[in-house]
């Protein structure tokens, strides 16, 4: 079994951590990277299979060298047995296109070919969903995407997965695919470890992987175009059909409102209240 | 991905001293053992007062098991051992250094949370070693059943599992004891409540206080009348950096004199004679409350069932002697002894036989006339029907009993280090009330330090141990006050007039009668048990790693 986990470095978004200027224009430089939020659920995914089926995990990410330590927080993560990091300034500024055909060749190029590939739902940048199935597209595999749960049967070759249907929570389907196959993690994919047994083997992997996580960068793999056999004209900016003519900020909510402050058990302070709330109550 | 079983040679239910004394023999004999613990770590769902003993008569001790178990896990030893009698002011001490003493190798104040959480690591490596290994957050919730036969556990997160020998080490709660009706939750007379409160204090300031070297500590009781007359009493002991104080009442006693727990603990914590050795800062790190069996009445004769065993707590094995609390070393041994019993009854090629071969090495060891003294049965019993008690009252307060006391103060002093003459002491007034307040009235001297402590309310106790206990694990059978009312008091976490804690009582207006009923909130519990036996409940543990989670223990 060899799984590949396809994971992005994004800004970090959370409060505290992002900074913008004063046009609302992301600052880059004093704005730390870390790991696609997203991708946390294909990694989980990847690892449920790790543990329930054994193999191996490599995680995979295009970007620039910084993004090496997004790959050892990944290995923390999901306890990946080695990492490849597709890079070089040929490679830059790529649109979801141009990743996915970089991406698809990086997959190509690996020597023990994959069973299955893992992409999380969505980057918290770009926010489109399409390098996944994209990158899928150039493979030819099938795909199935927005997956909460997946039993793999290795020996009939298949994986069987449920899945929302249209990202809804209301209807879910049960799918199966032949492997080599595509899967996208939802973030409702909740990994199960019903056995004792998986649960110590969880353990040991994530005892074991700690210490290859600190000396990561010996199971570490840099590709750049010339490895990957690529075409500059087709990767990176050059080969990106998608053009970003602007951005526009979303107007702030106004932070200040009227509030008047009622003591809970006033209950003359509350009448008005009472009265607003009726008619909805009512249902007008 | 099927939800078959999941079969292992040996499953331990919990990883306190008995579970893992039990584990790592098992895992020396190359027995495939799985551990399965409640807490989201050793050590964060129990409590003990602190003092682990490793008697020299004992056939396993903990550091026998575990070779670097006092360098890694445990606070100071403790040499030094003394009983404060007291009656108001007028304290008399007597050195109880010999019964200390008598048949210890050693004898070290510990916090559960550190120690237990260092034996499941060492458990760990060792079990993983033969197939199987430890698993932390796993609620086992009863006994796999086959024909009407015990052969597994099942649990709330895991698929059921199937073993030769389930070894419950899961606590004075067990609720496999309860599933296979070996041990139950009925007579407040059968236990002990113990509460605890874990005060910060620097390393030098212990030994300057105590006047003990770094490497050294002291053990302080208190028996006497400021107890308001419930039955037991308080115990100091000296950690690396905190110490550890707390009271031990008979369950019963604060069940009929509806005495607050806590209010105990405190009167022991202002008492004046507290003052030397508090001084001027009070620092409570944490909390704590437990539930403790009297083996005299409790420690179950046979406690074994098809393929179960039970060891510690589990199994009533707490032993009272006198004003001594000796637990944890008998879990040990006991879980050894378990896990010797498999081992044997496996090499003669009859697993079946483990839970018959650990009752016998109970008795072959001496084990079981600890937990249960022949002298305790003869004498102890007689002292606790009513007339002899009355009268026995009646003549240790008398002015005979007094003359006698002035006359007999060495003599005392022998009697409570004698290890025989305590294991006899009837659980009445007498030996934890009225004989000590009428030591220290004719013997002591006052204490005119001014203590200045004041402690933590319930409010600010409960406050330090909020965490998420998940779906509410307790429910109340039984709202009425008749029934239930006691665990408003009884509970450690509760009060009268005090809305914050598990049980509250309140007056309920119906058709236009008034009705008297208790309400439950399971936030603040601690798991102590105490609301299963003083009130009418269905009790249950929380899931794998909800629930109380000390840091202290």
């Amino acid at each position: 079994m060899h799984t590949v986990v396809m994971t992005k470095g994004v800004p970090d978004f959370r409060e505290g951590q992002v900074s913008f200027d004063e046009e609302g224009h992301l600052e880059r430089g004093k704005t730390p990277t870390v790991m696609n939020p997203n991708d946390k659920h294909a990694l989980r995914a990847a690892f449920q299979t790790k543990v329930r089926n054994g193999g191996h995990v490599s995680l995979m990410s295009m970007g620039p060298p910084g993004y090496k330590e997004v790959l050892q927080e990944g290995m923390r993560d999901v306890y990946a047995d080695d990492l490849y990091l597709l890079s070089d300034r040929e490679m830059g500024a790529a649109d979801t296109w141009a990743t996915a055909m970089t991406v698809a060749t990086g997959l190509q190029k690996l020597a023990d070919q994959p069973d299955l590939v893992f992409a999380g739902f969505k980057t918290a940048d770009g926010e489109t969903g399409h390098t996944g199935p994209q990158t899928c597209w150039c493979l030819d595999w099938p795909i199935i995407t927005h997956v909460l749960s997946l039993d793999i049967d290795e020996d009939a070759g298949t994986v069987r997965a449920k899945r929302l249907v249209d990202g809804d929570i209301s209807e879910i389907e049960t799918v199966e695919a032949p492997m080599p196959c595509f899967i996208v993690a939802d973030p409702e994919f909740e990994p199960t470890y019903r056995r004792a047994s998986h649960r110590l083997k969880h353990k040991d992997l994530r005892e074991e992987t700690q210490e290859r996580a600190e000396e990561y960068e010996e199971s570490l793999t840099v590709w750049d175009h010339e490895d990957l056999n690529l075409d500059p004209d087709y990767i990176g900016l050059d080969g990106s059909p998608t053009i970003v003519s602007g951005v526009d900020p979303i107007p702030k909510a106004p932070s200040e409102r009227e509030a008047t402050m009622i003591e809970a058990d006033d209950s003359e302070a509350l009448e008005p209240v009472l009265d607003e709330l009726t008619p909805y109550a009512a249902g007008d | 991905m099927t939800d078959s079983y999941e079969e292992y040679e040996a499953v331990v239910v919990g990883c306190g001293p008995g579970g893992a004394a039990a584990a790592a023999t098992l895992a020396r004999n190359g027995v495939e053992t799985l551990v399965l613990e409640r807490g989201v770590d050793a050590g964060s769902k129990n409590v003990s007062g602190g003092l682990i003993y490793a008697e020299e008569s004992a056939p396993y001790t903990i550091d026998g098991l575990f070779p670097d178990f006092r360098e890694e896990a445990t606070e100071r030893p403790v040499s030094e051992n003394i009983i404060h009698n007291i009656a108001g002011e007028n304290v008399k001490s007597f050195d109880i250094g010999d019964l200390h003493h008598h048949d210890t190798a050693w004898a070290d104040s510990v916090l559960r949370r550190k120690m237990d959480s260092w034996l499941a690591q060492q458990v760990h490596e060792r079990t993983r070693e033969t197939g199987g290994g430890l698993l932390t957050e796993v609620h086992v919730t009863g006994l796999l059943r086959e024909r009407g036969e015990i052969v597994g556990v099942t649990t709330e997160e895991l698929a059921p599992i199937k073993a030769d020998i389930v070894v419950a080490a899961d606590g004075v709660n067990s609720e496999l004891a309860r599933d296979a009706g070996l041990m139950d939750w009925e007579e407040p007379e059968e236990w002990f409540q113990g509460v605890k409160a874990v005060v910060d204090m620097e390393p030098e300031i212990i030994n300057d206080r105590f006047d003990v070297a770094p490497d050294d500590g002291a053990a302080h009781l208190f028996s006497g009348d400021l107890f308001d007359g419930v039955r037991g009493g308080g115990f100091l002991y000296t950690n690396e950096s905190s110490l550890s104080i707390g009271t031990v009442f008979h369950l019963d006693s604060i069940a009929e004199e509806r005495a607050e727990p806590h209010e105990l603990l405190d009167s022991l914590l202002t008492h004046p004679l507290m003052a030397q050795w508090l001084g001027d800062e009070y620092d409570e790190r944490e909390y704590s409350a437990k539930l403790v069996p009297d083996s005299k009445k409790a420690a179950h004769p046979s406690p074994h069932k098809d393929r179960l065993v039970l060891v510690g707590d589990a199994a009533g094995q707490m032993q009272a002697q006198g004003p001594i609390i000796k637990g944890m070393n008998h879990a040990v041994t006991a879980g050894a002894l378990a896990a010797e019993a498999f081992a044997d009854a496996r090499a003669r090629g009859d697993p079946s036989q483990a839970g018959e071969l650990y009752e016998k090495k109970l008795h072959d060891e001496g084990v079981m006339d600890k937990l249960r003294p022949t002298g305790y049965k003869v004498f102890g019993r007689l002292g606790e029907v009513g007339p002899v008690d009355d009268l026995s009252n009646a003549i240790a307060d008398s002015a005979v009993g007094r003359f006698g006391v002035r006359a007999a103060s060495e003599l005392l002093e022998r009697a409570y280090s004698s290890p025989r003459m305590v294991s006899m002491i009837p659980d009445t007034k007498l030996p934890y009330v009225t004989l000590p307040t009428v030591i220290a009235e004719e013997l002591g001297e006052p204490v005119t330090d001014e203590n200045t402590v004041s402690p933590p309310d319930l409010a600010d106790r409960i406050g330090d141990l909020t965490y998420d206990v998940g779906d509410p694990h307790i429910e109340l059978l039984d709202k009425s006050f008749e029934a239930s009312g006691t665990a408003v008091t009884a509970c450690p976490v509760s009060a009268k007039d005090f809305g914050g804690g598990c049980y509250r009582d309140e007056m309920v207006q119906t058709n236009g009668s008034q009705e008297h009923l208790v309400s439950l909130d399971t936030q603040p519990c601690v798991e102590c048990g105490t609301c299963a036996i003083v009130a009418d409940t269905e009790w249950e543990h929380p899931a794998g790693g909800k629930g109380v989670e000390f840091n202290e223990g």
